[in-house]
């Protein structure tokens, strides 16, 4: 019916809307129109926005920098922020934690930390600390919080095994485990569209066997792979080259389903109306893809691409904690999981599981993100 | 039937070749070998490995031949002999240490299936049947969750909930002295009193994707005629259920078993690693990082196989459950 309805609405510009009350706009205001109704998607795209913002400027968001520590700190739990503080004169705003006096416990050989209520450490917003370059150009030193005098002890989400700020390696990650997701993606979108555009368009026996060869990639065990590639990067390889390896082989196995989409859309669309219109208008094939095809099957693309990230980051966390992924000095949310390898140090120090709280968030609202950006991207069907 | 088994079979074979050269392959690339990795062992213990001596280990392992007559070899060796060649590492023919582990890997896989059937299929249909209740959004967050929390970050939180809430030092398939006694009634007892754990572990992320089919199948035949049609005969609602739409449900279900098997298998490996379980996963590890070529390549050729076949049997199991498939194909 509603086809019907919505060509007689163009044949009378009078009839401005539809009877689902749509308009006559572009794709791509229906299709923001559809993902804005998609309140998890929407949630979960700006989570996922913070979370790139954070992976953006981790040096401005963070209280202190990669290289800061303090070995008194040494699996300090997270100090309990207090809102104000009674100076004798009565109770007054003063955010501030306290510092730790530790003692060794001979017994159980461990270090216990006790409030220092005598030694407070202010907190405020926008404070000085250790200098860095923002976005590798701008010399700054202000951070968006932290102790107001720099170099005190600071940790809100406690401390590691050498007494480093898990909050503020936390926030550092973001770069590494966001980043290595798009550019994963990126790589895989690459053979995707070239594979699966190739499948599409010649169809016949070079789209049979692409087909098969998919299946075959996709019926292998991908970890006990990955692990066999990963393990194959030698030691003396230098990080940002483990960096680009390691995305390399994700997207080795991970293209897969990008290619199906790519040729799924490509056959569905070969014979829509629009596209043998423009044939018929002498258009060469470069351009029926790019001009006609490409800006509506974009939006699958993109929700495709939204949902394959989520893999990429889990496959990334994994590979790093075996110690087979990436390895310090990057810092990613995987290598600071190292820390966390046997459960008597996490029953001795919860927090260091901080980063994978992280992960859990990035992945959760980059599946809500892509679910409501599939759901949208084809607007016209309810 | 037979004849649509016979080429599914078929089907499967230049898989299962192809598996084993990539197998192989993947394990060939890394620079070096294992005598090389060895030298530097002992190089780092102060130990100078001449070059004469890694020449004739190397001669003596084989390691000196070009690498598809390795293939060729290794490859002859297992079909025509079962012989999967031989652990440097451990010093004895790889089948003696993959068989045992192969076998608990199996149990733990399709214990891991079983609780995935037995949790999701009840949840999915509740969660369709009763849409957008309170119990329909709790089993899609927790769903959501399961997709979103790492294998091996739910193995570490579920060691440290039974260790800091239970007392239970959880880790391994045995207690310690189980580990290398031969198979008894006991021994079977303690493997199940240990498989549990890793078991709910591995299976959560594909419960979450079962639900979630199954919710999505069941919703698409709920409003269907012919569900309207035996309503209004008068049959009761619950084997109305379970007789028509839900049956249609798990078609998709079934044919949605062999990426679950996968994850599973593959999820196992580092799950496995974590929990430090008597299965393929550690060994794996330790295989790839000491370069024991012939023990790692058979892990990943037998991991292989296994997804191979899981993906033949449901491919075989939708056969049997849907004509059309069966008439189309064969």
């Amino acid at each position: 019916m509603s086809t019907i309805d919505d060509i007689t609405g163009q044949i009378a510009p009078s009839a401005a809307k539809d009877q689902h009350g749509r308009g006559y706009d572009g794709h791509w205001a229906l299709v923001w129109q559809k993902f804005r109704k998609h309140k998890l998607g929407v949630a979960g795209g700006i989570v996922v926005l913070l979370a790139y913002f954070v992976a953006l400027v981790p040096e401005f968001l963070a209280p202190v920098t990669l290289e800061s520590y303090m070995p008194a700190y040494s699996y300090a739990p997270p100090q309990p922020l207090h809102w104000g503080r009674d100076d004798g004169e009565g109770w007054r705003f003063a955010p501030h934690v306290n510092a730790y006096n530790s003692v060794i416990d001979y017994n159980s050989g461990r270090r216990l930390f006790e409030e220092d209520v005598e030694a407070p450490v202010y907190v405020g917003l926008f404070v000085r600390g250790e200098s860095y370059r923002l976005l590798g150009l701008i010399e700054s030193d202000i951070h968006l919080f932290g102790p107001i005098e720099a170099g005190q002890p600071f940790f809100i989400a406690g401390a590691d095994r050498l007494g480093r700020d898990i909050l503020s390696r936390t926030i550092y990650g973001t770069r590494i485990s966001m980043t290595i997701g798009l550019v994963g993606v990126a790589l895989s979108l690459v053979f995707g569209i070239l594979i699966g555009g190739i499948s599409g368009l010649f169809g016949g026996v070079v789209d049979n066997l692409i087909q098969r060869l998919i299946e075959f990639i996709q019926s292998v065990p991908s970890i006990p792979l990955w692990i066999g590639l990963a393990a194959a990067i030698p030691q003396s390889v230098p990080p940002l080259q483990v960096y680009f390896l390691i995305t390399i082989i994700l997207s080795v196995l991970g293209w897969t389903s990008l290619a199906r989409v790519v040729r799924g859309r490509f056959l569905a669309m070969r014979n829509e109306d629009f596209v043998k219109a423009a044939r018929l208008d002498g258009c060469g094939p470069v351009r029926i893809i790019f001009r006609h095809m490409l800006p509506s099957f974009l939006s699958h693309i993109i929700a495709v691409v939204s949902l394959a990230i989520p893999g990429m980051i889990l496959a990334e966390t994994a590979l790093s904690y075996l110690g087979i992924g990436l390895r310090t000095p990057i810092v990613s949310w995987g290598v600071l999981l190292q820390e966390a390898q046997n459960v008597r140090t996490i029953a001795a120090a919860p927090w260091l599981l901080l980063p994978g709280g992280a992960v859990i968030v990035a992945v959760l609202a980059l599946n809500f993100l892509g679910d409501g950006l599939r759901d949208a991207a084809d607007p016209y069907s309810d | 039937m037979g004849h649509f088994m016979l080429r599914r079979m078929l089907y499967a074979l230049p898989a299962l070749i192809a598996v084993s050269i990539i197998s192989f392959l993947v394990i060939s690339i890394p620079p070096g070998d294992f005598i090389t990795r060895t030298a530097e062992l002992r190089a780092a213990q102060g130990d100078i490995m001449p070059l004469a001596e890694q020449e004739a280990m190397r001669r003596a392992y084989g390691l000196d031949q070009p690498i598809p007559l390795q293939y060729w070899n290794w490859i002859t060796g297992i079909v025509t002999r079962g012989d999967f060649g031989y652990s440097f590492a451990f010093n004895l023919p790889v089948k003696d240490v993959i068989w045992p582990r192969m076998g608990l890997t199996i149990v733990l896989s399709l214990a891991s299936l079983l609780f995935i059937w037995a949790v999701a299929i009840p949840i999915g249909i509740y969660s369709a049947v009763r849409r957008y209740t309170v119990g329909d959004y709790v089993a899609t967050f927790l769903g959501f969750l399961g997709l979103a929390v790492p294998n091996f970050l739910l193995a570490l939180a579920a060691m440290y909930i039974a260790f800091a809430g239970f007392g239970l030092s959880v880790g391994g398939l045995f207690s310690p002295e189980y580990v290398e006694a031969p198979w008894s009634w006991e021994r079977v007892v303690d493997l199940l009193g240990h498989l549990w754990l890793p078991m709910i572990v591995l299976g959560t992320a594909g419960t979450a994707s079962v639900i979630r089919i199954i919710r999505a199948n069941l919703i698409d035949e709920l409003h269907k005629p012919y569900v309207t049609a035996a309503r209004a005969k008068g049959k009761g609602e619950f084997a109305l259920l379970m007789k028509y739409p839900v049956r249609h449900a798990l078609n998709p279900f079934v044919s949605g078993q062999n990426d679950i098997f996968v994850d599973i298998v593959s999820g196992g490996t580092i799950v496995a690693i974590v929990m430090g379980l008597q299965t393929t996963g550690p060994l794996l590890l330790d295989a790839l990082r000491t370069q024991d070529m012939y023990m790692a390549a058979s892990f990943i050729l037998m991991l292989s196989v296994l997804v191979v076949l899981g993906t033949l049997l449901s491919d075989l199991l939708l056969a049997w459950l849907d004509p059309r498939i069966r008439y189309q194909q064969g």
